[in-house]
């Protein structure tokens, strides 16, 4: 029974990390990650910009380009 | 490519077919009998499995022959910003967020006034054989051109004229979608303060949340976008305690003032910094908008609720409709529009997601698969029109010069249409929402809304009533607010960029008076067409809707004209058939309809044929007060939609002709084409071209020591080992 319960808990758990996962993935919150991954897999040393900067630069972006959103229907 | 299909792939596949020929064929006998929605449901989805398994397969490898070896634009170009590889399970998510919009919760809805099945058929054939084909090909050829717009492609493939006609087409369609949908927003939360109020605090949410984000917590996106949808249900159940307090009579607004409100929020918001107001929107839409249609493939699932529509109504042979004027062909087509195919979905499959794309075999999945996932909402929004009591339906969906001003009139306007409907049931259904009237709340959204609270309501019990109805209205209002927003900043954009020709200042975005002036000429622009509507005298959404129609499924003939000659001029004549049959249909219904809409004799159905009758009257001089006005109303509006509706049409013959030549100039001499595809470049990334991986694909990836996600093959061009991948 015990065993049953800890394979269950780790199944949700599994399912719930991937869910996690999915949604930081979709909401584009790894966004950083993958930009400071980016800089420092070409060189190691780089200047990376906080994630303050870094998301600044981001929404700035739109701003002076905005096509690039969602569709309206 | 196509092999021979194994025993149990057989097998598998002809059940499949069983199921959606069963569902087609319990629609279409049933004759004065109630269905179950579920037959529709089987219908839609088996069809979606034959489609995509047989047809995206055959155009994935033997028309556009895409090449698993080929690098993409995000594995070339990576620089983890714009272009970076997404894996593909995110990016369909992504791309279905993009394209997904109020569209095909509207259209299906007023299309359900010719019976369920018209508007049925439509929706899944024109998916299956134009919608997800035009956007599945859009999408390979931006991505084998690094990601180049729909609008740079017709420069480039058909030439300076059609470039240009494509562009002010593209501009003038937006205004006509936003004043629309501001009209179906407007009708939906005039008069009533609930869905005022939680509309209206959905501002400071998202204010809260764009600071969160710039300054709090910088990025932490999931986070707070739980926070703003707690804060959104909270808003929702406050309106109601709102709307039965005495604060109700500050939220009752009218239509008139709803739209001054409307089109000064835009101008604002979109003038504000993106941070402040529109991403953190963006992201509350994106999660409302997922979270909806998923509870409504649930809801539609478990109550399996029955179809109260005929399958055919009188009004499909008729044309006497009272929800939009005309015949079936080819109004009903004009009037599904986005659920089944949608001109504008190629900006999105010509936009973001092309630089994306991990392996270029993935388009199939991204481009096709989303879109027969957006088709499959305009199914649910049928079926959430249908399943409502007929008479409701026509209570809800015509304008007062039809059915009158009082529920008395109403009911017997209706059942002249041939159903019966008590003043006291329409009191009853009003009451069970808590609005005070549901007569002529046209638009679509109210119904749409009433019909996702009779689902709901069936799984969670009555109680819940108001409180689904007024979630659907918000569902609906709060995505089309985003658009609203979005909208006016791309026209801005547009209008910047062609006006920075004549003075150079106005190009650059952050000069403020040429922002304030563009932003305020667009907000003007969509906003006159709002305020015709609702003022217009014959009932705003039957006259702008088929307007929407009409050029949203141009700019689709203008997409499919691109990829035509893109076929055609990269030597595939033989295949030019899979866009240029649903191009030459398109042309042939938006055309007609255009046609129609400017030359025919009905007043119901042609723009001037209805001012000239306005124009009578005033000439008579039998009008006066309110009546005189209402006409001069007519005269003018006709006329403007009329000449629209003709400049639409022009724009795109042009741009066809101009293609027409461009092709016969390839035809005749393939020597002279100049391909501008970016050369081929060896692919060091594997990935799955499907949801889930093949045999053979999951050999690869562990040969490569990949996760599912797939990644760079580690070691390849000296790159560090397992990026992006993952277990």
């Amino acid at each position: 029974m015990t065993a049953v319960l800890t394979t269950g808990v780790a199944a949700g758990r599994k399912a719930a990390s991937r869910v996690w996962w999915y949604v930081r993935e979709l909401t584009g919150e790894t966004a950083y990650e993958r930009y400071v991954e980016h800089l420092r897999k070409h060189d190691p040393a780089a200047e990376v910009p906080s994630r303050r900067e870094f998301e600044r630069q981001r929404t700035d972006a739109r701003e002076a380009d905005p096509r690039e959103g969602n569709c309206c229907c | 490519m196509l092999r021979t299909l194994s025993p149990r792939s057989i097998a598998i596949w002809t059940l499949v077919a069983l199921i959606g020929a069963v569902g087609w064929s319990v629609l279409a006998l049933a004759r004065g009998e109630e269905v179950s929605a579920a037959w529709m449901v089987a219908a839609a989805l088996g069809s979606y499995a034959i489609g995509y398994r047989f047809y995206s397969k055959f155009i994935a490898y033997k028309v556009l022959k895409v090449d698993k070896t080929r690098a993409t634009p995000a594995e070339r170009l990576d620089n983890a910003v714009d272009f970076h590889p997404t894996d593909r399970r995110v990016l369909l998510g992504h791309h279905f967020a993009a394209i997904s919009g109020a569209g095909p919760l509207v259209g299906p809805v007023l299309a359900a006034q010719m019976g369920y099945l018209p508007g049925t058929i439509w929706i899944v054939a024109g998916v299956i054989f134009a919608g997800a084909v035009q956007d599945m090909v859009v999408l390979f050829f931006s991505t084998r051109r690094n990601g180049r717009s729909l609008g740079q492609m017709a420069r480039e493939e058909i030439g300076p004229v059609g470039g240009a006609a494509a562009l002010i087409g593209v501009f003038a369609i937006m205004i006509i979608l936003l004043a629309v949908l501001a009209l179906v927003i407007v009708n939906a939360l005039a008069e009533s303060p609930w869905g005022v109020f939680s509309i209206g605090m959905t501002i400071p949410i998202a204010l809260f949340m764009g600071f969160y984000l710039r300054v709090i917590r910088p990025g932490r996106v999931a986070e707070v976008s739980l926070i703003g949808i707690v804060l959104l249900l909270l808003a929702l159940i406050a309106g109601r305690w709102v709307a039965k307090s005495s604060w109700a009579d500050a939220f009752t607004l009218s239509k008139e003032s709803l739209v001054i409100w409307i089109v000064v929020y835009a101008f604002i918001a979109s003038v504000l910094p993106v941070w402040m107001l529109l991403a953190p929107r963006d992201y509350l839409s994106t999660f409302m908008k997922l979270g909806t249609i998923a509870l409504l493939f649930i809801g539609v699932v478990v109550a399996a609720p029955m179809l109260k529509m005929d399958g055919v109504t009188d009004f499909a042979t008729a044309g006497t409709g009272p929800v939009f004027a005309g015949s079936l062909f080819p109004f009903v087509f004009i009037t599904i529009a986005c659920g089944a195919l949608s001109g504008f979905h190629s900006l999105i499959s010509s936009g973001t997601t092309p630089k994306m794309v991990e392996k270029e075999t993935q388009v199939r999945m991204i481009g096709y698969g989303s879109m027969l996932m957006e088709s499959s909402v305009a199914v649910m929004a049928i079926i959430a029109a249908c399943v409502l009591d007929p008479g409701l339906y026509y209570a809800m969906n015509s304008a007062p010069t039809v059915i009158g001003e009082t529920a008395q009139s109403a009911s017997e306007a209706i059942r002249g249409f041939g159903h019966t409907i008590t003043p006291d049931q329409l009191a009853k259904y009003a009451e069970m929402v808590e609005e005070q009237s549901l007569l002529s709340r046209t638009g679509g959204a109210p119904t749409f809304a009433m019909g996702v609270a009779f689902i709901f309501s069936e799984v969670t019990g009555d109680g819940m009533m108001s409180f689904w109805y007024h979630f659907a209205i918000m569902f609906e209002a709060l995505f089309i607010l985003t658009a609203l927003d979005a909208g006016t900043r791309v026209g801005r954009f547009m209008l910047q960029d062609a006006l920075g020709n004549v003075y150079k200042p106005l190009k650059r975005v952050s000069w403020w008076p040429g922002l304030i002036m563009t932003s305020a000429i667009v907000c003007g622009l969509w906003g006159y067409f709002l305020w015709v509507g609702v003022r217009d005298p014959l009932g705003g959404i039957n006259q702008l809707f088929p307007l929407f129609g009409i050029s949203n499924q141009l700019l689709a003939a203008i997409a499919l004209t691109v990829c035509t000659t893109l076929l055609i001029k990269s030597g595939r004549l033989k295949w030019a058939w899979v866009t240029g049959a649903p191009l030459l249909w398109v042309a042939a219904v938006t055309l007609t309809a255009s046609w129609q809409k400017v030359f025919s004799d009905d007043p119901r159905v042609g723009f001037f044929a209805q001012g000239d009758v306005a124009q009578e009257g005033i000439d008579s001089g039998k009008l006066e007060g309110k009546a005189l006005d209402d006409a001069h109303t007519v005269v003018t509006n006709t006329t403007v939609d009329g000449v629209l509706s003709a400049l639409f049409a022009i724009l795109v013959v042009i741009v066809m002709i101009d293609a027409a030549r461009v092709c016969i100039k390839a035809l005749r001499n393939p020597d002279s084409v100049v391909s501008h595809e970016e050369p081929h470049t060896e692919s060091t990334y594997v990935a799955p071209a499907q949801l889930f991986a093949t045999k053979e694909e999951k050999a690869e990836l562990a040969a490569a020591g990949l996760g599912s996600g797939g990644g760079r093959i580690p070691g390849q061009r000296g790159e560090t080992a397992g990026e992006e991948s993952r277990t």
